[in-house]
């Protein structure tokens, strides 16, 4: 499964990533950060990443080889 | 130079970034980064040139040469660094009152010389940095903070100007289509000549708060609602898309960049000097 | 003579650039203004032949940016303006004082405000050469009387604007821009030239605002193998921002510092029949002519009068004049202005002594009459 991690210290919890998911893996905490609770449905496209306005996500796409 | 990520480029002991929550800049400074990734820019070689303004801060979490300068004169400074040194990449980062208002005059005659700088322009709508006022790309009929009855100027179509100036490479994107952003990015750092890449983005701590759009998602929305590729647009009447955001290249051409232009004259000027007292002095 | 100079009968502006290319300057950036259009003339000539570039920006902002981002990358650089354009570099010359870049500023001062008489001279622009920017700083500016001071003070421009990396200001004048006179083209290698500081240290260690035991921080260039961040926003060593009290503090006094502590370097006067004088006349550039022959024929009629040139500007020459009223009865200053470099002369006359203006704003310059008028009165007032 594909692993995706929020840095908490650099997100400040504006959405984007919730909103724009095409397969909606994030829910939001009540202060707007993003929690990973469907995983599973996650396609690796990593469009939160690119889309993410302050570097915070991290998505580990299983079978990919760390760079 | 081994070889470089894209976060090797970023300033990690800066972080997190100074702009707001849901400020589209760090979308469009992510895509920079990838870019140079992708071109694998020589950090020695390269010099990152900002204005003033939410987007003139990009300097501070880029670890290339930079030049942090005044507000509205990045293409300037920007000029005179690349000519007096041709093999470095000149990269200016301006906003839309920053590099397309104040800055307008420059942005033209940048775009008409053809030297060979890319200029990324963040457009928000609005000066963000000293609190939502409108700017030369606001649109009509929305609120600012100095618009509260509406706004009555039209707006810069920034992508058709410089296009008319002369510029070889013009393209226009918005954050939520990043990777079309870092792809016209990254061509527009390959490109010789002037090159000019406008990102639409958003502002919605003061553009999208006075108009109905209070949060990021809202805003990129909307943007993409009101967005239409150039195909589409040559497809249809002028009125269909006229007051839509038309996103695509617009100009990828091959034009000779000043300072090749410039090592002719060099050359005659030397040659004038072998001959002596030059004939017009004559 | 040397035999390796040569002499040559040209005009002020045109030994300006002369002066500019014998110090090494290889790039101008500038835009269009009477009186100062020959030096843009002249560089875009010869920069090319020289291996340098000349471009014409589209407006004197634009230009003194193109001038900062040259030097940056390495170009000893310089612009050529007037009061009008010289009002619109304002700002940015505040980023070259800010980021510390060398660079060259020459302004060939008109009559003003405004558009004033664009073609007639005037001295008005001393107090903005000093303070047109905003902000606390240290600045030089030289002026020169003469066309061979024109060569040479624009060499010692470049000189002091490498040495201190700072802007410097060569502030000359209509009448000696456009006057023509005997001069001598000093040949490489009988004249200094001083360039840039490098940093000495690991590329990794380098601060491009950390300056050494001399106040100085070397100045490395972009694309070399140092990484250089420049910025006009209040920054620490590193060029990152910085806004901590200390910080600014440190700063801001270190913009002044690094000019006032070396004003036995940079404050340069001339002084002529000064040993004997009981009066002197204090002037600056297109003003010392006259100011010469007002001695003269003041010696003629058996006034004992003395001249000092003020060749530095700024910063002022304080010690020198402060020395100079303390033995004079009188000191008179001829100015194109009403009465600018005067208010420092009085700020520095602790002796109390008379200190009178010759002051002239129609366009037209102070006549050595005019001057000996005032010597006149002043010697009758102390008989």
């Amino acid at each position: 499964m594909n692993r995706i991690s929020v840095n908490t210290a650099w997100c400040k919890g504006c959405g984007i990533c919730a909103a724009f998911c095409p397969v909606k893996v994030f829910t939001q905490e009540r202060d707007g950060t993003p929690v990973p609770e469907y995983q599973e449905r996650c396609t690796g496209c990593k469009l939160c990443v690119l889309r993410c306005p302050d570097f915070a996500i991290q998505l580990e796409v299983s079978g990919d080889e760390p760079k | 130079m081994p070889e470089m990520k894209y976060d090797d480029y970023l300033v990690k002991s800066r972080m997190p970034l100074f702009w707001c929550s849901g400020c589209g800049n760090g979308i469009v400074l992510g895509a920079i980064l990838r870019a140079f990734a992708k071109l694998q820019l020589d950090r020695h070689n390269t010099v990152v040139v900002t204005g003033i303004g939410c987007w003139g801060k990009a300097d501070d979490y880029i670890n290339t040469n930079t030049f942090h300068g005044t507000h509205g004169r990045a293409l300037g400074f920007a000029t005179g660094i690349k000519l007096a040194n041709p093999e470095l990449k000149v990269i200016a980062l301006m906003g839309d009152g920053d590099g397309a208002t104040i800055g307008g005059n420059h942005l033209i005659h940048a775009a008409r010389r053809n030297v060979d700088i890319t200029a990324i322009v963040v457009n928000n709508f609005n000066y963000g940095m000293t609190g939502g006022q409108y700017s030369g790309t606001t649109l009509e009929e929305t609120y600012t903070t100095t618009s509260q009855f509406g706004h009555i100027e039209s707006a810069f179509d920034l992508c058709r100007l410089v296009e008319a100036a002369g510029a070889p490479y013009v393209a226009r994107s918005h954050v939520l289509n990043v990777i079309q952003l870092e792809g016209f990015i990254t061509e527009a750092i390959r490109k010789k000549g002037f090159s000019f890449v406008e990102a639409l983005s958003p502002c919605p701590t003061h553009y999208g708060r006075h108009n109905g759009m209070k949060t990021a998602p809202k805003m990129m929305q909307w943007i993409k609602e009101n967005a239409i590729t150039l195909k589409e647009a040559e497809k249809k009447p002028q009125a269909e898309w006229e007051n839509k955001f038309v996103i695509g290249k617009f100009t990828d051409k091959e034009s000779v960049d000043y300072s090749t232009r410039y090592e002719a004259v060099m050359a005659l000027a030397e040659a004038s000097v072998s001959k002596g007292v030059s004939e017009r002095e004559g | 003579m040397n035999p390796n100079n040569s002499i040559r009968f040209i005009q002020g502006n045109e030994a300006i650039a002369e002066g500019a290319f014998a110090a090494g300057a290889r790039f101008y950036a500038g835009y269009p203004i009477t009186p100062s259009s020959e030096i843009a003339e002249i560089s875009s000539r010869r920069l090319p032949q020289l291996g340098g570039l000349y471009i014409q920006m589209e407006d004197e902002i634009g230009s003194i940016a193109a001038v900062i981002g040259a030097s940056a990358s390495g170009k000893k650089s310089y612009t050529a303006t007037s009061g009008p354009g010289f009002s619109l570099m304002q700002e940015n010359l505040g980023v070259a004082v800010m980021a510390e870049i060398p660079c060259v500023i020459i302004d060939i001062q008109r009559s003003g405000p405004s558009t004033g008489l664009a073609t007639k001279p005037a001295q008005a622009d001393v107090m903005q050469s000093r303070w047109g920017t905003h902000g606390d700083h240290g600045i030089i500016v030289l002026s020169p009387s003469s066309v061979q001071e024109c060569f040479d003070l624009t060499i010692t421009a470049f000189n002091f604007s490498e040495k201190y990396r700072t802007p410097v200001i060569l502030l000359a004048d209509e009448i000696v821009g456009h006057m023509k006179e005997k001069m001598i083209i000093r040949k490489p290698g009988t004249y200094d030239v001083t360039d840039r500081k490098q940093p000495a240290c690991d590329p990794a260690d380098y601060k491009p605002f950390q300056a050494d035991a001399d106040g100085i921080a070397p100045l490395a260039a972009y694309g070399s193998r140092f990484i250089v961040r420049l910025t006009g926003s209040t920054h620490d060593e590193t060029g990152f921002p910085n806004s901590k009290p200390e910080n600014a503090d440190k700063f801001i006094r270190h913009y002044t510092d690094k000019i006032e502590n070396n004003k036995d370097d940079i404050v340069m006067t001339k002084e002529y029949k000064l040993e004997d004088a009981e009066f002197a006349v204090i002037t600056f550039g297109c003003s010392t002519r006259s100011a010469l022959e007002a001695m003269d024929l003041a010696r003629g009629e058996g006034i004992r009068v003395g001249v000092l040139q003020l060749v530095t500007i700024w910063p002022f020459a304080d010690s020198q004049v402060r020395a100079l009223c303390s033995r004079m009865k009188a000191i008179i200053v001829p100015e194109m202005n009403l009465g600018q470099i005067i208010r420092e002369v009085c700020r520095v006359n602790d002796s109390g002594i008379p200190v009178i203006g010759v002051n002239k704003v129609n366009s037209e310059a102070i006549t050595p009459f005019e001057i000996m008028e005032q010597i006149r009165e002043v010697s009758k007032c102390r008989k």
